[in-house]
């Protein structure tokens, strides 16, 4: 009876997760989502080329509802939406996730360090606490105000702004995920197994990336998603308050400031960035909220 | 049609009015709304135009001024003037006459030795007075009899209407603030909070930035008005929520500063329940030009200063053609609707000062521009920007964050790169921008840019100050902590001539060709200045409100005891 099972050849774990993954309705869904305005943002500029009109003519078509000449209707300035719409994406989703990365790389591996190695984590929680406690608007202030000049003049202004934002979204926002990351690990590293790897000899490294890392990718995994949404959102504060991408160069957040003041005459405009942001940070979330089920081995085949 | 009818409702009330409020109080409450709301009603103390304005419902000066920028009396019998011997000859001192009678909202007797008193406060050295430019030159002030009051000044003041004129130096009881001198100032709240003044209301109760409720004054000089018995001065919101409590819900009488955006300017005044007010005063939205060479290579010091002139803006075929390329009309339409005008001035009013002859940048030129770059050597190059000696025709063009300011830039950008120009933007936040800093190299003053955008404009009637802020000696740079006026770093000696005759003429006509000729020179001459908008204030009015006449310049409360309900 044993042996059949034995000869059965085992599912790989990728696989495995693959298949509970696709279990959750609602995670395919985002899946689903995120894929197209990925597509949307990055094939959609092939499919659609926006008019290249003077001032004065686009001024003569400011504030067109939707048509065929320009699906998503056009600006106060007679600019193509849809066109507008499909540059602020690539920027927006593009900060989101880099910004998103970095932080969660910085988070994990400072929460690691502190939960494993006990002289390492009163000083790192006690850096956590300093970012935490930092004003993070005037610590943007002055990162932009230093360096916004010196990367503009090596990699031009708008992949200097890019480079920057992205860098101090990133800086600022690891903390909460190093604080999750370490209250798992200081959970994990008391369970049998990881004694176990411990008494077998097994030096830190192969014990936290095999036995320990593997276990905190689900509240990683939470965090950034939510990252991501905060990360879209601080860019369009930072846009706002000046500092972050010239005017010229649109991202979500900025065509919904924008759109703000039209808001009651022409409310599409801040209905389509706005259900861009808010379909992004939903169906990011949702697919978090999938690969957690689907990457934790006790859920696994519920 | 609403409009024209809401409209022709006014102009009906307006006939009939002074049957309806011969009686003080008779019109029962109006409500203001100041979405700034006020935090003090001591304009001493404040430069905010909120408090300014609240407290002149108050505090009331010598004299004022009205709609057309004319020196009128108010506490003052009438307005000294050389012709009737109020003003010395030699224009070193003004007399003022008291009107005989006049009593504080407390009973008690206005009498000169208030305006000494109200001088002395404000120039006394512990004390920082935020209205101290209006008594600059003063020496001293002298009370021969109790209604008399003169004025010394220093040396020959052609515009003597300073002290004592307009809502930002009203007159304060010396009773009341007598224990106030000084560094003492601040911290008098009950009389900072409600000073006893001689305005057609009184304040009941005073709450920090909310609300300031008032009543009828019962001393009064003239005994029919006001005509409301109470008033409530709100705050809070923002300039749309504003327009909205006074144009769609009607929940406010009148409500200060509702800039907004065309579009939705014309769908409120669509609703018929109020109407916007405009009018014209000095500010004016420009384009400047930096003289100097910003560029980031050189040494931290010499960016933006005289040392090094600018490589492009230098010639002034660039500079006119970068004006001829915009059309002012269309920023006007996108921008500010009825609250704004085209104009080629840098002083666009008063009228007496205000050149109209100046007026060839309002016609967009687009192929004259083109024409005048390739004159200057400037030729296309492949990618459609044009170059000169391997340079580059680029430009950093800045401004603060303002949802208005971006759109220009946007359209400016359009117009410029057609006539093969590259542009770069760049929107600095507000209080950087005009913070003043001189550690942060994005101020409007450091000038790391080639062209800014900012709108200024200049206190009161004279233009003499203003006009003196471009000579050589005032351009801002390292020395002087960026502290300089003079932006564009403009520098001619025969402007500074201009200015030193101006500060010597008293003759009013003579220094209106004066002013003329100095705002030519910056603008149309050499293009240093570059005047896109004439910016007016936009308030909104319920239509049942009558006898509401917007002044730019002096508060827009200054005839607040004329109001009345349209019944």
């Amino acid at each position: 009876m044993t042996d059949t099972a034995a000869l059965d050849k085992p599912e790989s774990q990728l696989a495995a997760v693959w298949r509970q993954f696709r279990q959750h309705k609602g995670a395919v869904f985002g899946l689903c989502v995120l894929g197209l305005l990925v597509a949307f943002v990055l094939l959609g500029p092939y499919l659609w080329q926006a008019e290249e009109l003077k001032v004065s003519e686009a001024l003569k078509v400011k504030n067109k509802p939707p048509s065929l000449r320009f699906p998503l209707g056009t600006d106060q300035l007679g600019r193509d939406m849809l066109d507008r719409m499909m540059s602020a994406g690539q920027v927006s989703l593009a900060v989101g996730f880099v910004a998103m990365l970095i932080a969660i790389f910085f988070g994990t591996f400072i929460g690691v360090m502190a939960g494993y190695f006990k002289r390492l984590d009163g000083p790192l929680m006690r850096l956590t606490d300093m970012f935490l406690a930092l004003p993070l608007i005037p610590l943007l202030l002055v990162m932009v105000m230093l360096f916004r000049d010196r990367l503009a003049k090596v990699v031009g202004p708008e992949m200097g702004a890019f480079l920057l934002i992205v860098f101090a979204i990133g800086a600022t926002s690891w903390m909460h995920a190093a604080r999750i990351v370490r209250g798992e690990v200081l959970a994990l590293k008391e369970r049998e197994y990881v004694l176990a790897a411990r008494s077998i000899g097994a030096p830190p490294r192969r014990i936290i990336l095999r036995h320990i890392l593997p276990n905190v990718v689900s509240p990683v995994m939470v965090a950034a998603t939510l990252g991501i949404a905060e990360a879209i959102i601080t860019e369009s504060v930072l846009s706002f308050l000046g500092l972050g991408f010239p005017p010229d160069f649109p991202t979500w957040g900025r065509l919904l400031h924008d759109g703000l003041s039209y808001m009651q005459l022409y409310p599409e405009r801040v209905i389509w960035p706005g259900l861009a942001i808010s379909l992004t940070v939903l169906s990011v979330n949702y697919i978090g909220d999938g690969l957690r089920d689907a990457l934790d081995p006790k859920a696994r085949g519920r | 049609m609403k409009l024209k009818t809401a409209l022709l409702g006014a102009a009906c009330a307006f006939a009939f009015a002074p049957a309806a409020f011969a009686e003080r109080g008779a019109d029962g409450h109006v409500n203001v709304l100041y979405w700034q709301a006020p935090s003090t009603l001591n304009p001493y103390l404040s430069s905010g135009t909120k408090d300014v304005e609240t407290s002149s419902l108050v505090l009331e000066g010598l004299a004022g001024f009205n709609e057309k920028g004319e020196v009128i009396a108010r506490l003052a019998e009438s307005v000294p003037t050389v012709e009737n011997g109020g003003v010395a000859a030699d224009l070193t001192s003004i007399t003022w006459k008291l009107q005989p009678g006049l009593l504080w909202s407390d009973g008690t007797p206005v009498t000169s030795a208030d305006a000494k008193f109200t001088w002395e406060y404000c120039t006394h050295p512990e004390g920082g007075c935020a209205q101290a430019a209006r008594y600059e030159g003063v020496t001293a002030v002298e009370t021969p009899d109790e209604l008399t009051i003169v004025v010394k000044f220093a040396a020959p003041k052609p515009n003597p209407y300073m002290a004592f004129v307009g809502g930002t130096s009203p007159l304060l009881q010396a009773a009341q603030f007598a224990n106030c001198l000084g560094a003492a100032a601040s911290t008098c709240t009950d009389q900072n909070f409600m000073p006893i003044g001689t305005g057609p209301f009184v304040v009941k109760e005073f709450k920090t930035n909310d609300t300031v409720s008032l009543e009828a004054n019962p001393n009064y000089r003239d005994p029919a008005k006001p005509a409301f018995a109470t008033m409530t001065v709100k705050g809070g919101g923002d300039a749309e929520a504003a327009a909205r409590a006074v144009m769609e819900t009607g929940e406010f009488d009148y409500a200060w500063n509702t800039q907004i955006n065309p579009e939705l300017q014309a769908a409120m005044a669509g609703g018929g329940k109020g109407v916007f007010l405009n009018g014209f005063g000095t500010l004016v939205e420009r384009i400047e030009m930096n003289m100097t060479d910003p560029s980031a290579d050189l040494a931290e010091g010499e960016r933006s200063t005289t040392k090094h002139p600018h490589p492009i803006l230098s010639d002034i075929k660039v500079r006119t053609a970068l004006s001829m390329a915009i059309d002012r009309q269309v920023l006007v339409d996108v921008g500010y609707g009825a609250a704004g005008r085209p104009t080629c001035n840098l002083v666009p009013a008063p009228e007496m000062f205000a050149d109209t002859t100046n007026t060839g940048c309002l016609t967009q030129d687009i192929e004259g521009a083109k024409a005048l770059l390739e004159e200057a050597g400037w030729v296309a190059g492949a990618d459609g920007i044009r170059e000169k000696d391997g340079k580059k025709l680029h430009l950093l063009y800045q401004t603060s964050t303002n949802p208005v300011r971006q759109d220009f830039q946007a359209l400016v950008k359009g117009w410029w790169e057609e006539i093969g120009v590259s542009v770069e933007l760049k929107n600095i936040d507000a209080s950087v921008f005009f913070g003043g800093d001189a550690g942060s190299p994005d101020t409007f003053q450091k000038f790391y840019a080639d062209v800014e955008m900012y709108a200024n404009n200049f206190d009161g009637t004279d233009p003499e100050p203003y006009l003196a802020q471009y000579m050589c000696d005032k351009i801002p740079g390292p020395e002087n902590q960026w502290q300089g006026e003079n932006i564009n770093r403009f520098c001619d000696p025969a402007y500074d001539a201009l200015v030193k005759e101006m500060s010597a003429t008293a003759d009013l006509a003579k220094r209106s060709e004066l002013a003329k000729t100095m705002n030519g020179m910056l603008t149309r001459d050499t293009m240093t200045v570059v005047p896109l908008v004439d910016r007016g204030r936009l308030s909104a009015a319920s239509v049942t409100l009558g006898g509401v006449v917007l002044n730019t310049w002096d508060t827009e409360l200054w005839n607040a005891q004329d109001w009345f309900r349209v019944k």
